[in-house]
């Protein structure tokens, strides 16, 4: 009889892991607390840094999971996890014989950051909501017309001990780039400024792309953070920053301002830790068993880790850790069962 | 504004009765009528309990902010001012001025954060006055105060802050004091970034609250920006600056919580009327600027005379004519026992001749 595996989340990571344990002849069974697979990435318009649609990534792998036919259970939340399997809470149990956390993250609520206007003023945006904007075809300000100055700000919700959001989010930075060069394509006349604190161009074909963003789409870079955002009477977005490479104070008026949310803890990590004597990171993710050999073991044997549920990370990124989590799972399960 | 519901995140606790008053210095001398209106207002059309205490002093933060008082001193003299608090039998303590509100926060937050300061203050008040720390239960700005009893007060309304010529809401500035809710965002109803205390009262009395891109800017009192004579063109810089971003708003009056705002948004536009010949308002006239007690003592029907608008650089009569209000122009310069006091001579703010204007390249 196949081992048993649950895995608590169904998007990227979660259906990556099903997908690997799959193919190792192990049972796996996904449940989600959405009523649909695919997670964050799902309506998600491309991805950086090479504008693949991220449909073309996040379909095929849904359509396998439905192909080999892997059980899921949709629009239940899991409140408890164990070695040995979940609990609902409907307070039904599926025992397992080990368990994967693959709950991901919490988009960073823009509206906390009050001092933007964000759900405020019409034409604050958030990077999920340009996302959604440019997957319906159309990119616009609300009265129809299109935006000839934009202004995306970076770090919304991450670096910020203000909103007691101290980690980076590490995609937001790339994100910014692929958005303004995706603006700059559809608006050419368009002037587009990113506002930022660091540049962070950690992955392959990144920081290519920071320059192309620069040389070839004369976006506008400037390092400083945006400290507040007000409606003009004509419905535009006065801005203040400081731009730190010149020591001035800058204010200019923007058609739109587009926000880059940052990726927060899930709220219910707490609850899911206690659950099962998990720690948690100070920023509220998952704690790995430890930084370098055990990224995807928890410290309780028989729970594993996939995806950003222990930090952010990159599609590409969450999609490569999946297959390691199959595989650490699979050891163990080995392990524990031969060895009796 | 309407849409604007973060403040309901921003609460904090204010005390329905039983207050123990804590006047300001520089309002008393700005605006006599405005501390009168609210023990008025207070004791006479609600009915609560309000005391004002003759033994307390200044909280000296004027001096604390511009260097010249240390921190243990102004923290015994907050120290005493709880004490006569609690030795009159009160433990809501109001203070009218937002410098003391942001000093009384910031001192009790210290207490709070360094337990060894509360201990040593303690000392101190003891060996110099022989009186007893005792901390409030409560703390508020009076113009919290005042919007906790807006609702009761718009029951009492004799009018609304309506344009009775044209039935139209008044637009309405509101600018709040740096201190209020800068420096301790939970201090203030609606937090630092919308702070919802005025806004609250005008939206509550029929008037629609105005926000403009330069809303959240300080009014340029800004202590070492005015108190040191070499910094006050950033003073005026700075109200310069709101000014003209609420201007093509065309707002019938400015409304603000603290005594310094409410001066300097007042008569930096008789100065800058004065340099450059511009004003903001309508007609060539300034933009009124009230407390929150003037505008409340307007709602329920108070003389203006009697709330000491008569005080104002930029003249108010424009917006008494806006809303309706019956008014003796003769009675304006008359004092205590209908004394003459003296009529001051005509502003470039008030449409004066250009030919009066400074020339300041002189």
């Amino acid at each position: 009889m196949a081992y048993r595996v649950v895995i608590v989340g169904g998007g990227a990571a979660g259906m990556q892991t099903a997908l690997e344990l799959k193919s190792r002849g192990i049972e796996p069974i996904i449940v989600e607390r959405d009523i649909e697979l695919g997670g964050k990435a799902r309506g998600w318009h491309k991805l950086f840094p090479s504008f693949t649609p991220a449909g073309d990534i996040m379909q095929p792998i849904a359509q396998r999971v439905k192909d080999e036919h892997i059980r899921c259970f949709y629009g239940q939340e899991v409140i408890g996890i164990a070695s040995d399997g979940v609990t609902l809470r409907s307070e039904e149990r599926i025992p397992a014989d080990a368990v994967v956390v693959a709950t991901g993250f919490t988009l960073f609520d823009a509206h906390r950051k009050q001092e933007y206007g964000y759900g405020l003023y019409d034409n604050v945006i958030t990077s999920v909501d340009l996302e959604r904007m440019m997957n319906g075809g159309r990119v616009t300000l609300t009265d129809g017309s299109e935006p000839k100055r934009i202004a995306i700000l970076h770090c919304v919700g991450s670096r910020d001990e203000k909103v007691g959001q101290k980690h980076c989010s590490k995609v937001c930075c790339i994100t910014g780039v692929k958005q303004a060069i995706e603006l700059k394509q559809m608006f050419p006349t368009a002037d587009v400024f990113n506002f930022y604190m660091d540049i962070r161009m950690f992955g392959p074909g990144y920081e290519e792309l920071y320059r192309e963003a620069q040389e070839k789409y004369n976006v506008h870079f400037v390092r400083g953070r945006i400290s507040e955002a007000a409606e003009t009477i004509n419905k535009r977005i006065q801005i203040k920053a400081e731009d730190t490479l010149t020591g001035r104070p800058l204010r200019m008026t923007v058609d739109m301002l587009v926000l880059l949310v940052g990726m927060s803890a899930n709220y219910d990590n707490p609850t899911l830790a206690a659950s099962a004597g998990l720690p948690l990171a100070p920023n509220g993710y998952f704690k790995a068993n430890d930084s370098f050999l055990g990224v995807v073991r928890s410290q309780q044997e028989g729970i594993f880790f996939a995806g950003t549920v222990t930090a952010p990370k990159s599609l590409a990124d969450t999609l490569a850790e999946a297959s390691l989590t199959a595989s650490a799972v699979d050891q163990y399960l080995k392990n524990k069962y031969n060895a009796k | 504004m309407a849409r604007r519901a973060s403040w309901q995140e921003y609460q904090k606790e204010i005390a329905a009765d039983k207050y123990y008053y804590a006047r300001s210095c520089i309002r008393q001398n700005f605006f006599p009528g405005s501390e009168k209106a609210f023990l008025d207002i207070l004791s006479n059309d609600l009915g609560v309990d309000i005391f004002d205490d003759p033994l307390h002093t200044s909280c000296t933060g004027i001096g604390y902010h511009s260097d010249v008082v240390p921190l243990e001193t102004i923290m015994t003299v907050v120290a005493r001012q709880f004490a006569l608090m609690a030795e009159a039998g009160y433990e809501n303590f109001i203070s009218s001025c937002i410098t003391s509100f942001g000093i009384y926060n910031e001192v009790l937050s210290t207490w709070e954060e360094f337990p060894e300061t509360e201990e040593r203050t303690r000392r101190y008040l003891k060996e110099a006055t022989g009186r007893e720390l005792v901390k409030p239960r409560s703390i508020a700005h009076t113009s919290d105060i005042m919007f906790y009893h807006r609702e009761a007060i718009a029951r009492k309304a004799k009018r609304r802050l309506v344009n009775v010529h044209t039935g139209e809401p008044l637009k309405v500035v509101e600018h709040i004091g740096c201190h209020y809710a800068k420096i301790f965002p939970k201090s203030g109803i609606g937090g630092s970034e919308f702070p919802y205390v005025l806004a609250g009262m005008i939206e509550a009395w029929g008037g629609d609250v105005v926000d403009y891109p330069e809303r959240r800017h300080c009014c340029g009192f800004g202590f070492r920006n005015y108190l040191v004579q070499a910094n006050r063109g950033s003073s005026i810089a700075n109200s310069h600056k709101k000014l003209e971003s609420m201007a093509p708003y065309k707002p019938d009056f400015i409304v603000a919580n603290c005594p310094g705002c409410t001066m300097f948004l007042d008569k930096w536009q008789y100065a800058i009327a004065e340099m450059d010949g511009t004003t903001y308002g309508a007609n060539g006239k300034g933009i009124p600027v009230l407390t929150y007690e003037e505008m409340a003592g307007l709602v329920l029907g108070y003389d203006p005379w009697e709330l000491g608008m008569q005080f104002h650089q930029v003249d108010v009569e424009p917006l008494l004519d806006k809303l309706g209000v019956e008014y003796n122009p003769e009675a304006k310069y008359l004092g205590v026992g209908g004394k003459y006091i003296g009529k001051p001579a005509d502003a470039a703010v008030n449409c004066a001749e250009q030919r009066r204007l400074y020339e300041i390249r002189r």
